[in-house]
């Protein structure tokens, strides 16, 4: 293993301990009338994980959240390249985009149900209106920033517009864009689950409310703790990426 | 009677109005014949039009008024075929390797693969860059990312190279040696190459001509040809005429760089 990767590995090793024990501390604080400690809380989430009614969950959250984050990548992309390549829509419409970004989204949350009710389509919308500003947003300035000597590169070597698509500018804008999909991919996560703590049957975000209401701490801990290490895990993967893209830049 | 590869009769280019400017006459008429194989230098002051000029030769930019030919065909807004361009700016592809940005002169070829890799094993010979193949850009220097660029343009085999401002960014020694091995890649290719500089040094050392353009709107005011033998190298600054061509291109360039610089020629 090279030295670089060795340290990360022993940071990365030193924060999930030192999470670990700032979580025992807490729980050595608070008692078990409001969490509980890592231990139980990993050995209450096993359990859970053999019952077919998580899962059920589980597959309702992913449905919703593929499906919104679907929606957000491919609207966020399309409004980021146009707005990108037109240059006076994008000065008209970007201040927009930054101004809509700024409303929190929860006040949006009333029009979404009374548009599309309670159910998959609501938590879909809701999660997908997190993400496809920040999406385009980043998209709209990777298209712009693509350099423009490597657009003429690309035309010196006679490429078509498809060519020059493919070869130049999509590669060119590639990293940007990709943070761009981090950013829009956390954002929809989180938009997701609340539209599911809000307003569902079913879902990791019901799961939640669920036993909130039933003051359920064993249910709390486990669900929060499953959902930061798939949130933490895929994170962590699209940051390696997001980085190995742009050290080339 | 030279060969003329690329002629230029009444060019000019005049850019339109934008926010409520006027518009912008930057540069000509000109009227220029470049020798096949010879090698050429453009000198002037900033913003004189050089660089359009260039545009104009390699297809990247239409005339407002003129005619641009190359090898007897027309050039108007579009590339020829066989004409290769190195900019000042790196224009290296960063997500591509040094050997796939070289290959990338050849995307479009209608050639085997293994006759596309032997070229690019040559050309990455020719400028030095064999052990670099498998590095990305931004882990080379920017006087080995400009030799990509030029192994790049070289592998399409051009007849015209146009070269602008290529070691703008470089050193002062980097320049010298990079000088060098332009000037050898155009004795092996036999190419016509145009090259576009702000450094007087650089033009009296690699060129057989030298033209200085005046302030916008560019014209041609003085044509220099430096006789020098075509196996020259950068010791050729140790002659005595080396100084006396500099000293000249100083002579017909100097008002014109205190008048694109809003200064009178007589207060210098």
């Amino acid at each position: 293993m090279s030295g670089a990767k060795g340290v990360s590995l022993r940071n990365a090793i030193a924060l999930i301990v030192g999470l670990i024990l700032v979580w025992q501390l807490l729980f050595w604080f608070a008692g078990d009338i409001a969490m509980r400690s890592p231990w139980d809380t990993v050995r209450y989430a096993r359990r859970m994980m053999g019952t077919d009614s998580f899962w059920i969950h589980f597959w309702e959250s992913v449905r919703a959240f593929a499906t919104a984050l679907a929606i957000a990548v491919s609207v966020g992309l399309f409004v980021g390249i146009w707005l990108g390549f037109h240059r006076l829509s994008g000065r008209v419409m970007e201040p927009m985009l930054v101004a809509i970004y700024s409303i929190p989204k929860i006040t949006l949350y009333p029009i979404v149900l009374l548009a599309f009710g309670i159910g998959m389509s609501a938590k879909i919308a809701f999660g997908a209106i997190h993400g496809v500003i920040p999406i385009a947003l980043f998209t709209i300035n990777a298209v712009r920033n693509v350099r423009i000597v490597l657009i003429k590169t690309g035309r010196v070597h006679k490429l078509t517009m498809t060519e020059m698509a493919r070869w130049v500018l999509f590669p060119a804008a590639m990293p940007e864009i990709f943070t761009g999909f981090r950013v829009g991919f956390s954002l929809t996560l989180i938009g997701t689950l609340l539209g599911e703590m809000f307003a569902a049957q079913r879902g990791l975000g019901y799961l939640l409310m669920t036993a909130i209401g039933l003051h359920n701490v064993d249910v709390i801990m486990a669900v929060t703790f499953l959902l930061v290490l798939c949130a933490a895990s895929v994170s962590t993967a699209l940051l390696a990426i997001d980085h190995r893209l742009h050290r080339r830049v | 009677m030279p060969d003329v590869h690329v002629s230029m009769r009444g060019i000019e280019k005049t850019f339109p109005a934008s926010g409520g400017g006027r518009e912008v006459h930057a540069l000509g008429p000109i009227d220029l014949e470049l020798h096949r194989g010879e090698f050429f230098a453009i000198v002037g002051p900033s913003g004189c039009g050089k660089s359009t000029l260039l545009e104009l030769i390699a297809g990247l930019a239409e005339a407002s008024a003129g005619v641009v030919q190359f090898e007897g065909r027309e050039i108007r807004g579009e590339i020829a075929d066989r004409v290769g361009v190195v900019f000042q700016e790196d224009a290296c592809f960063p997500w591509l390797s040094v050997a796939e940005n070289v290959a990338f002169g050849l995307r479009k070829a209608n050639l085997p693969a293994a006759d596309k890799a032997r070229r690019v094993d040559e050309a990455l010979g020719i400028m030095g860059l064999q052990d670099f193949a498998r590095h990305y850009p931004a882990q080379l220097s920017g006087g080995m990312r400009q030799r990509v660029c030029i192994a790049r343009t070289l592998i399409t085999e051009p007849r015209l190279i146009l070269l602008d401002e290529p070691f703008g960014a470089l050193d002062q020694q980097t320049r010298l040696l990079m000088g060098e091995e332009v000037l050898r890649l155009w004795r092996q290719t036999k190419a016509t190459v145009f090259l576009i500089t702000h450094a007087l040094d650089e033009a009296a050392m690699l060129a057989d001509r030298i033209a200085v353009m005046s302030a916008r709107p560019g014209r041609l005011i003085d044509i220099v040809e430096t006789g020098w033998p075509a196996d020259r190298d950068s010791r050729i600054i140790e002659r005595v005429e080396f100084g006396t061509i500099t000293s000249r291109l100083w002579r017909s360039l100097r008002a014109e760089s205190l008048k694109a610089g809003g200064r009178p020629a007589d207060r210098a």
